[in-house]
């Protein structure tokens, strides 16, 4: 099958999840159980990858900054900049694309092979609006919260990793972090944010949604919806990095 | 009643279904017959409008499923129920919810009265103190039940049956086939059952058509099958020399009581 028939359907698939919903309670049910599952449920690997993302960056930062015309309050600086516009959103949705992409496409694979969404099909319901939507808004919702969350625990990781090491105080990290803010760096990672939830939740969802076959091909369906999810993670991230940097 | 005409349907360069021409009467379980890959489940699929045909016409009581619109088409599939061949029931919801999950979509009904339909119609597939448990920790034959509930719970006027004896053993599937029957006649539904089992065909079959590579090759009832002269569909149901063997039994005693 070529790109474009694939791209063709990709955009069929987004085109019919927008129809009137059979009961909005059940599409809200639907989305709230969502929001859980990628908000929540990501929780735990989002914290210990975001602390030891500032803390690694901070002790790697201190090494190389060796001249003493440089303060110190620097590291801080580069640690609160490299968290805000690169680490925290582009290698934690790298992360994301792995647990909730997968998640996502192995769900609906075998929905798919199980006959799940043909039941849910014969009853009437309009199974992209009802599996795929509520997918797409949660992740939406949730992983540019989850950015955010991702930047304040990498950053205060960086400041109690360069206390515990002793490179560097944590008053004077404080004095670097205030040191040159641009709030525009904020907006430059939730843009970012927004732009990887919608991959990471609808590369994922079109494979898991069309797979044909059996275990074997939801397996291999999800493992092919990270790598694109990925690839495309990285290609719309240094776009977005040429146009609005 | 279901009317189904000059169905083509096609895959690539691979035709499926070729001109099938078929009328499937209310209070009837229709029974499609026929060996594997004759087209069966592609004509079930193309009558409950999961693929669309390439040419011709499926009419619901004259609602030609092709033509109408999507929201008309999804009027139409609530007046559907389908028994799925694995049952495909939702793995993360229990029995109880598994049911109730139509009413949540399609109906204004209060908690309660959704909890009283469900154990009525768990009650009618004879299913009780199921409604917690997962589709996991119920047996095969339970889960078909699970799936009759599941069609019938929305009162439909149509019912498809796809392989419903499919790894069950034979006790269980006179059961289910017994089940079948009996909401079909007490709904007084359009019942259409794909199956390769003959004995559900001898138990249940008040019209059956046999497809062979695609075409419609026979069309009568449990009487007439065992009689039949069509070449094929002697093939296909005498396949074991049981049954053959059962056949020419049959045609003696009969020989016998003419005598007589």
């Amino acid at each position: 099958m070529t790109f474009f028939t694939k791209f063709g359907e990709y955009l069929l698939m987004l085109k019919g999840m927008f129809t009137r919903p059979e009961n909005a309670r059940m599409y809200w049910k639907e989305f709230m159980h969502q929001c859980v599952e990628i908000g929540i449920g990501s929780l735990p690997i989002v914290i210990i990858i975001s602390l030891f993302l500032g803390a690694v960056t901070t002790v790697q930062t201190a090494y190389q900054l060796v001249s003493p015309l440089v303060p110190q309050a620097t590291i801080a600086q580069i640690v609160r900049d490299s968290v805000i516009l690169e680490l925290s959103p582009t290698v934690l949705s790298i992360v994301l694309a792995g647990v909730v992409g997968s998640k996502i496409a192995s769900e609906l694979g075998n929905m798919r092979i199980s006959e799940q969404i043909d039941a849910l099909e014969i009853m009437g319901i309009n199974t992209k609006a009802y599996l795929v939507f509520p997918k797409i808004m949660a992740a939406l919702l949730m992983v540019p919260c989850l950015i955010v969350l991702s930047a304040v625990l990498a950053i205060w990781g960086g400041r109690m990793a360069g206390a515990f090491s002793g490179i560097l105080a944590t008053d004077i990290y404080d004095v670097g972090l205030r040191q040159n803010f641009s709030p525009y760096n904020v907006f430059f990672a939730l843009t970012k944010g927004y732009t990887f939830a919608f991959i990471i939740s609808s590369v994922p969802a079109y494979y898991g949604y069309n797979v044909s076959g059996g275990a074997l091909e939801i397996g291999r369906s999800s493992t092919k919806s990270v790598v694109v999810s990925c690839i495309l993670i990285l290609v719309a991230d240094y776009a977005l990095a040429a146009i609005l940097l | 009643m279901i009317e189904i005409k000059n169905l083509k349907k096609s895959f690539g360069d691979k035709t499926i279904l070729t001109d099938v021409n078929l009328t499937l009467g209310t209070g009837k379980c229709n029974l499609i017959i026929g060996s594997s890959g004759s087209g069966k489940t592609v004509l079930m699929k193309c009558l409950v409008g999961l693929f669309e045909p390439d040419s011709g016409q499926v009419l619901y009581d004259g609602i030609s499923l092709t033509e109408i619109s999507v929201d008309e088409r999804k009027q139409l599939r609530q007046k559907i129920g389908m028994l799925f061949q694995g049952s495909a029931l939702f793995d993360s919801m229990t029995v109880e919810q598994n049911i109730k999950f139509s009413l949540d979509m399609f109906t204004r009904m209060r908690h309660l009265e959704k909890i009283k339909k469900v154990n009525e119609v768990l009650d009618r597939v004879n299913l009780k103190d199921s409604n917690k448990k997962f589709p996991s920790e119920i047996s095969g034959g339970m889960k078909k039940r699970v799936g009759i509930a599941r069609a019938i719970v929305l009162n439909p006027q149509y019912l498809f049956c796809d392989e419903p004896n499919s790894g069950l053993d034979p006790q269980t599937s006179l059961v289910i086939d017994k089940l079948i029957q009996d909401i079909t006649l007490e709904y007084k539904i359009t019942t259409v059952i794909n199956t390769h089992d003959m004995n559900s065909v001898m138990e249940i079959g008040d019209h059956i058509i046999y497809m062979f590579q695609g075409k419609k090759q026979w069309e009568g009832n449990k009487e007439e099958i065992i009689y039949s002269k069509d070449e094929k569909l002697n093939q296909f149901i005498f396949a074991s020399d049981f049954l053959q063997d059962a056949k020419n039994m049959r045609m003696i005693e009969d020989k016998a009581l003419e005598k007589k």
